[in-house]
């Protein structure tokens, strides 16, 4: 059994709400995960379910209210800012936007080798050499260096961004969104990339996308989010096959497959309302738009609790002292 | 657009190439200099304000007549009169020898209390902008004292507590300018600071100095210096109102904004007077307008090539 | 494609240039298709393939100094390109409703959503402002807008994502168009939400027996909705098809890559992923021979000289590949 190389404890943050009469938005509320060395974890859900703001805690670029990330056994958020500086070059994130995610005032080559620049790593020569080093090893040419970042497509920033995370040769690399704004063949490209990274480094990656689709190809084990929760994590296949908590079911059941034999518009599952707004603080944050929800989800929070090998889900549907109260 | 082929360590064989490739790969320092003197219209604004001001420094040993002198019986000369290239005003004083010491003044209370503002106003916006929380707001609400008061009044208000003269007018005008300054550099700064290459740096181990140093002062720095040259032509005038006023350099020194003012009673008679001084305050503020975006686009590196 | 479909709208060699004549693209380079009543059509392809120029062409809505530099467009037995821009205003909304990406650049902050509406309705109807507010909320009720009657005096930032997206829905059908272009319009959204407004646009479309044409890079999408599929890539069509025989069986190299390259939720994990290497060509160049040729896995000497054109392989399928014309032997077209 691979060793846990990073654990998220209890982690939570609430944003203070904007206009009057509303209450704090809970971003990221008591989320507890663990990576192991050489693993891809994804993290999937809809836009404002908290998962970006989990990755800024997770990397510490956001205090979080409660909760820490513990890198190998030491406390990460909780460091000493010498120690904690020291520790950044074990996690390191690639963005969305890459062409927004480079300084486009720096050369490539200054852009790759700024972490090591900013960790005190190197002369300003080894620096260059390892940035043309990188770019090779990303799929870029090694003259690529002396260029500016807006000389390159959406995908060839996303390589220069991809170079940017490997120069201090961490151990996790956060991908929020690295290829959603891509398009079809280049975030093949782009995929298979990161794969082979992986595969030659044994790197272990959160991925957070919204495309169930792209994370079920690519990640070991998925982790579901909905308002600020997990409320399923389990090894891909499981998750994806069987899924034990309805979002995850509706999610699945609303990506069209590219194939018309096993899927057309009338098939696709619909569910109703949008996942935006604040939860009752004493219900299932899923119930108001879950199909299946019956006395008590509307007056109990359910915890996430096993449903299978390593696989968890947060639903009294699975709960079996639950359904036996409300028959 | 040039396409290569070329295969990575991982295995993957990738053509791709962005536009204009080939003619940008040669080299880029070079480049950065060469796209300043490309850019025709800031190279002749920096030659010409480059001659203005000489002219201006070595006004005693290049200037026909001292600027006080007057010469009753040559009175309002016009331009191209012998002795007089551009003529006299109403006291027989020579045009050419008032604009080269006027220059003096002028370019002193157009240009240095400008730099000095937008220096101090950078700062301010953009530890605002930064810090933000109670910093942001000690900062901001003390500018917008200042703000609050009508320009000319706070002018008075600094110059009262002082003797008249050229220092009175550089703080004065200095003071009254670091709001917008910081405004600009506060919003600046705010657009900058979440960008995602500003996260990945702090994801890297830069700390709030360096950050600020090495990824906001160079992008706040561009539209500061362009704002400073588009300001810098009104506060000659400026200057001049403050002298009008009683607050700042005092007749008969020389200075273009009040050679406008003075001249403006014989306009009909002798249109020169007024109207010389006035072309030179135009042409010294394009100058510096078109050496802004000259400079602003010089420092940005999206714009070389184009 | 079943050939008694009855045509809504004819495009034949369409051709749109962006930017100047010496620095511009041509985008859209000889475009022919046709929309039929009562289908969905989905135009297929990678960002600068053509696709939204192509949309933007039929309204004529491409902006100075980018222009449509020769075609037709017959709609109802007029050609769209000949009418002035008076008559072409009466077409837009009237007889061809655009729904786009992004909702809320394409709304109107400063107005109510219903007066959004009324607008379109006046503009083109000979009704009262009264009837068109009335109108406009049953429109919103028939778009699944909750409590209609109360929301028309909402703003657009008062909407989510989705309910903008049925706004807008709402004003392309306001005057019961024949035509209905959706340009990405659910790329923006939330996939539990993607799949209502499919299926809203799906139900209308079937209700109203319109044509729509669907723009999209999603092939997830494609596969859900299309009747007939039009691939298009560095501004051609090049494989045309309906939907079950495009999916099953592809025949443009650019097709089958395409298709290769799909993370889908339906797709084998084990398969490993195969990208398209490279990139798409720039358009600023003269182009010769098969665009696709460069990323070609299939390439012969032969697409490197020859611009392939599109061939009917069967009565529902073309085209536009050398390599596989001439494995079937078909002979160029004689006017080519």
């Amino acid at each position: 059994m691979p060793e846990t190389l990073l654990e998220i404890r209890d982690l939570a943050k609430s944003f203070p709400a904007r206009g009057k009469g509303n209450a704090a938005v809970q971003a990221v509320a008591d989320v507890r995960l663990t990576l192991k060395r050489g693993e891809t974890l994804g993290l999937v859900g809809e836009s404002g379910c908290g998962k970006s703001s989990l990755s800024r805690l997770i990397l510490s670029l956001m205090e979080p209210d409660s909760g820490t990330v513990v890198i190998d056994g030491e406390d990460f958020l909780g460091a000493s800012v010498q120690r904690k500086r020291l520790m950044r070059r074990r996690i390191q994130i690639v963005f969305q936007d890459a062409l927004s995610s480079l300084n486009p005032r720096m050369t490539v080559g200054m852009n790759i080798a700024e972490p090591m620049r900013l960790q005190g790593l190197g002369s300003a020569r080894e620096r260059d050499g390892e940035a043309r080093r990188l770019l090779d090893l990303v799929g870029l040419r090694a003259s690529d260096a002396e260029r500016y970042p807006h000389e390159f497509s959406g995908g060839q920033c996303q390589r220069i961004a991809i170079a940017r995370a490997l120069v201090l040769k961490p151990d996790i690399i956060v991908f929020d969104e690295a290829v959603s704004a891509l398009d079809v063949s280049i975030r093949a490209q782009i995929l298979r990339l990161i794969l082979d990274l992986q595969t030659e480094f044994g790197l272990s990656y959160i991925f957070i996308s919204h495309d169930l689709g792209v994370v079920r190809r690519i990640c070991d084990r998925i982790a579901v989010m909905y308002l600020g929760r997990i409320v399923e994590i389990g090894p891909a296949q499981p998750v994806c096959e069987a899924p034990r908590h309805p979002y995850t079911e509706a999610l699945l059941r609303a990506i069209p497959i590219a194939d018309p034999r096993r899927m057309r518009v009338e098939e696709l599952g619909l569910i109703q309302g949008d996942g935006f707004g604040s939860p009752k603080p004493e219900a299932c944050a899923f119930e108001p738009r879950c199909p299946h929800r019956f006395a008590p989800c509307s007056v109990k929070r359910p915890t996430l609790i096993p449903v299978g090998d390593h696989h968890e889900a947060a639903c009294f549907l699975n709960d079996r002292s639950q359904r036996k109260g409300d028959s | 657009m040039v396409a290569d082929n070329f295969t990575s360590r991982t295995g993957q064989k990738i053509e791709e190439a962005g536009p204009g490739a080939q003619d940008l790969r040669s080299s880029r320092r070079f480049w950065r200099i060469k796209s300043f003197a490309r850019n025709r219209s800031a190279a002749i604004a920096a030659a010409f304000l480059a001659i203005v001001i000489l002219a201006a420094v070595f006004a005693p040993l290049i200037s026909p007549h001292g600027p006080d002198e007057a010469d009753n019986l040559a009175r309002y000369a016009a331009i191209g009169t012998k002795g007089y290239i551009l003529g006299t005003d109403q006291q027989g004083r020579d045009l050419l020898a008032r604009l080269l010491y006027g220059g003096r003044v002028s370019l002193l209370v157009g240009v240095v209390p400008t730099v000095l503002a937008g220096a101090i106003g950078l700062g301010l916006g953009m530890i605002a902008g930064f810090l933000r929380g109670i910093v942001d707001q000690v900062i901001m609400r003390c500018l917008d004292i200042v703000f609050a008061f009508p320009m000319v009044l706070l002018a008075i208000a600094i110059a009262g507590a002082m003797r008249p003269g050229v220092l009175t007018e550089i703080i004065a005008i200095t003071i009254i300018l670091i709001p917008y300054f910081a405004r600009l550099a506060r919003t600046e700064t705010q657009s900058i600071a979440p960008m995602p290459f500003v996260e990945a740096a702090r994801a890297a181990g830069g700390s709030s100095g360096v950050i600020m140093a090495r990824y906001i002062l160079p992008n706040v720095f561009g539209p500061i210096v362009v704002y400073a040259t588009t300001l810098m032509g009104l506060m000659i005038v400026v200057g001049s109102g403050l002298s009008f006023l009683g607050l700042g350099v005092q007749p008969p020194t020389a200075d273009w904004g009040a050679m406008v003012a003075e001249g403006r009673v014989i306009l009909r008679r002798a249109p020169h007077v007024t109207v010389l001084p006035g072309l030179v305050i135009l042409a010294v503020s394009l100058a510096f307008n078109f050496l802004g975006d000259g400079i602003r686009d010089a420092l940005d590196p999206r714009t070389i090539g184009r | 494609m079943t050939p008694d479909a009855e045509i809504a709208l004819a495009v034949s060699d369409l051709r749109t240039r962006f930017g100047g004549d010496r620095s511009g693209a041509t985008v859209v380079d000889g475009v022919s298709f046709s929309l039929k009543r009562g289908r969905t059509t989905a135009l297929v392809g990678e960002s600068g393939s053509g696709k939204s120029a192509t949309a933007l062409s039929l309204l004529r809505l491409i902006d100075a100094p980018g222009r449509i530099i020769g075609g037709e467009i017959r709609l109802g037995g007029e050609n769209l390109l000949s009418l002035d821009e008076t008559e072409m205003e009466a077409v837009r909304g009237a007889k061809i409703g655009m729904i786009f990406q992004d909702p809320l650049t394409s709304l109107n902050p400063a107005l109510t959503i219903g007066k959004q509406i009324a607008e379109v309705l006046l503009a083109h109807k000979d009704v009262s402002r009264a009837e068109a507010e009335a109108r406009a909320v049953e429109l919103l009720t028939h778009v699944g807008v909750a409590n209609a009657a109360l929301r028309v005096n909402d703003y657009p930032h008062h909407f989510s994502g989705g309910m903008r997206q049925r706004v807008l829905i709402a004003m392309a059908i306001s005057c019961s168009p024949q035509i209905i272009i959706a340009d990405e319009p659910t790329t923006a959204l939330d996939v539990t939400i993607q799949a209502k407004i499919l299926r809203l646009l799906h139900d209308l479309q079937q209700e109203m027996r319109a044509s729509l044409l669907l723009i999209t890079h999603d092939l997830g999408v494609v596969a859900a909705m299309a009747d007939e599929v039009l691939v298009m890539y560095a501004g051609r069509i090049v494989e045309r098809a309906d939907v079950d025989t495009l999916f099953h069986a592809p025949q443009h190299p650019y097709t089958k890559a395409l298709l290769a390259c799909v993370t889908d939720i339906g797709g084998d994990r084990s398969v490993p992923l195969e990208p398209i290497l490279g990139t798409a060509p720039d358009l600023k160049q003269q182009q010769v021979g098969c665009r696709f040729a460069p990323r070609c896995p299939a390439v012969q000497d032969f697409c490197r000289r020859e611009d392939p054109c599109l061939m009917a392989l069967s009565d529902r399928q073309e085209v536009a590949c050398l390599v596989v014309q001439r494995e079937r032997n078909l002979m160029a077209p004689a006017d080519a």
